[in-house]
């Protein structure tokens, strides 16, 4: 190839198209514009715009194939004074709030258990990590099936070991049981990636720090608390920010267990989001509903930005 | 100190603690394929112990959803979407991380952010919209909008992941075959490429599974039977009504998990790799 670079300046003729576009290929300021245009167009025309069209939506009457109207902030307003909105609002911060909380001290725990010596390493991380493979709305139906009102293998585990007195609760029917119910799915979820995660953070902790500590009498506890919970601090702060964004906008594991129901009492902005969207043909509100994500998201973006990645391009 | 003394009680001790998780993270899994291989009359009597087979297993619930069922349509739409939808995202992901890791030009830090920015924004944020204009554009109800879409998520991740597989390959491999008067497309081609092919990997395998495991989207933008996924399938055309078939239901969602499972088996530590490197990278 290069010999025939060569040979075209040389002999000074014209070089052909298809040199030419090589050589101008080979340029760094040609070439990576190139190569990133397919991501952005796909970036600009399939997540900026539609984002563009939410925003419009959400300031608008837009109702399933019916013209829109600009009505301003009406929606924001109606939905605070709607009691299913209001309820979904506490649902979101509640499901999150516990199941983060649940997913961090499990996570740790489990990381610190898989991080020993281990019969059958490869193995116990396998099936640690199966739940977060399986496809989630799949799993859910089996979890559905483990809650059902007449038939739960929970309730009767329960009974059986006298935890539980018969018939149980009914755990998709009552409004508390409910949200313990999905906040257990999501956490039944979420475990791996806060376990596998972490546990990559306890992988790089030198060892030489331990054995320091060792020498001078620090016992298990303090090691803990004074050498292996600040170092985690970073990989803690990743995970958390992104398994809070990632749980604030769960749609399957509501969906499939409890529709949002009882009464309200498990939608999530998601959910209630598609409810009206979709099902009541109320896009406006709908896209309104679903932009209550973004403060949040915008939140998450800016911490990572400005505290974990100190990356740059 | 009995544990110093004792190494092999301390193991064990270990694995104790550890049991609780497995059998949190493996029960589901365990009760639905039983119940999938439970005789009806079994499976609906209140007083039987749900724990074991007592009955002697049957295939009947699979049979019924392969051959009753629309379920091998949903499979074959399944496989179409998210093989073509991960090949198009390894190759969109793959020229743009190699432009953010290796080139400089205008605007490449603007774009690196981009795409952070995106792999954070959730599915559920922007589906209604994305319905509207899958419908302006005429593919509403159609597996091809599922197509369309799935890149909006899978490309940032792609992307995001092969960074940091760029980032490891040392830059003089790649200089010295320019020097030698290879291109910059053929150095990426012939000597980049091939070293990153554990990232390819990893990037596809999780593409896959990130795609096969969707269910918003899948969920809004098709509903006839021709046209849905397996996950939406199995959780919408198997529940009619009040009567609910749990032995097909739970044999659907068995089957529909069984490509992930099989990858999953083969490729474990690429995806353990995979996860952290999302991560922390």
């Amino acid at each position: 190839m290069a010999v025939r670079a060569e040979e075209i300046r040389v002999t000074g003729a014209r070089p052909g198209l298809v040199a030419r576009v090589r050589a101008l290929l080979d340029r760094e300021e040609i070439l990576g514009p190139v190569f990133v245009t397919p991501a952005l167009l796909l970036l600009l025309l399939l997540v900026a715009y539609p984002f563009v069209v939410a925003l419009y939506f959400s300031m608008s009457n837009a109702f399933i194939g019916r013209p829109s109207e600009f009505i301003g902030l009406r929606n924001f307003v109606k939905l605070w004074e709607s009691d299913a909105f209001r309820q979904t609002f506490q649902n979101a911060f509640v499901f999150t709030g516990i199941a983060v909380v649940f997913k961090v001290v499990m996570g740790i725990i489990l990381a610190l258990l898989l991080n020993e010596q281990l019969w059958f390493k490869r193995m116990i991380r396998g099936v640690v990590l199966l739940p977060w493979v399986i496809p989630t709305a799949l799993s859910t139906l089996g979890w559905w099936w483990m809650f059902n009102s007449l038939y739960s293998v929970v309730n009767w585990t329960g009974i059986a070991t006298g935890l539980m007195d018969p018939p149980g609760p009914n755990w998709l029917g009552q409004r508390y049981y409910a949200m313990a119910a999905v906040i257990t799915v999501n956490i039944w979820r979420g475990l791996p990636f806060f376990a596998i995660t972490i546990l990559a953070g306890l992988v790089a902790i030198p060892k030489e720090l331990y054995e320091a500590a060792e020498a001078d009498g620090a016992g298990a506890n303090a090691r803990f608390w004074h050498i292996t919970l600040p170092l985690l601090k970073p990989v803690l702060a990743v995970v958390v920010l992104f398994s809070t964004i990632f749980t604030f906008s769960d749609f399957n594991i509501v969906y499939v267990l409890t529709h949002g129901g009882p009464i309200n009492s498990t939608h999530l902005f998601a959910t209630l989001s598609r409810m009206i969207g979709i099902d009541t043909g109320r896009i406006g509100e709908g896209a309104a509903i679903s932009l209550y994500l973004f403060p949040l998201l915008a939140f998450v973006v800016w911490a990572q930005l400005r505290f974990v990645r100190k990356q740059t391009f | 100190m009995t544990v110093a003394r004792r190494p092999f009680l301390g193991k064990l001790g270990k694995h104790l603690l550890l049991l609780p998780f497995l059998v949190f993270a493996l029960f589901p899994f365990y009760h639905m394929t039983l119940t999938s291989l439970k005789q009806d009359r079994e499976l609906y009597d209140r007083f039987a112990v749900p724990l074991i087979i007592t009955q002697g297993p049957t295939l009947e619930h699979y049979t019924k959803l392969l051959w009753d069922t629309d379920f091998l349509i949903w499979t074959k739409n399944s496989l179409l979407v998210t093989g073509l939808s991960t090949v198009v995202s390894v190759v969109i992901g793959t020229i743009a991380a190699y432009a953010l890791a290796r080139l400089k030009f205008a605007g490449v830090a603007a774009f690196g952010t981009g795409i952070f920015v995106t792999y954070l924004v959730p599915t559920s944020l922007l589906f209604l919209p994305l319905a509207q204009i899958i419908n302006w554009i005429g593919m509403g109800d159609s597996k091809w909008a599922l197509v369309l879409t799935y890149p909006t998520f899978l490309v940032p991740f792609c992307t995001w992941l092969l960074i940091g597989y760029f980032r490891t390959v040392p830059k003089e491999i790649e200089e010295c075959a320019m020097v030698d008067g290879a291109t910059r497309i053929q150095a990426l081609w012939r000597i980049v490429l091939p070293i990153a092919v554990p990232g390819l990997v990893c990037a596809a395998l999780f593409a896959f599974t990130l795609s096969w495991n969707e269910f918003i989207y899948a969920l809004t933008f098709t509903s006839s039977s021709e046209q849905i996924t397996a996950s939406v399938g199995v959780t919408t055309e198997l529940i009619r009504g009040d009567i609910y078939f749990w032995g097909s239901l739970m044999a659907g969602a068995v089957l529909g998990s069984v490509p992930i499972v099989i990858l999953y088996v083969f490729f474990l530590d690429y995806y353990v790799s995979g996860l952290t490197a999302g991560a922390i990278k």
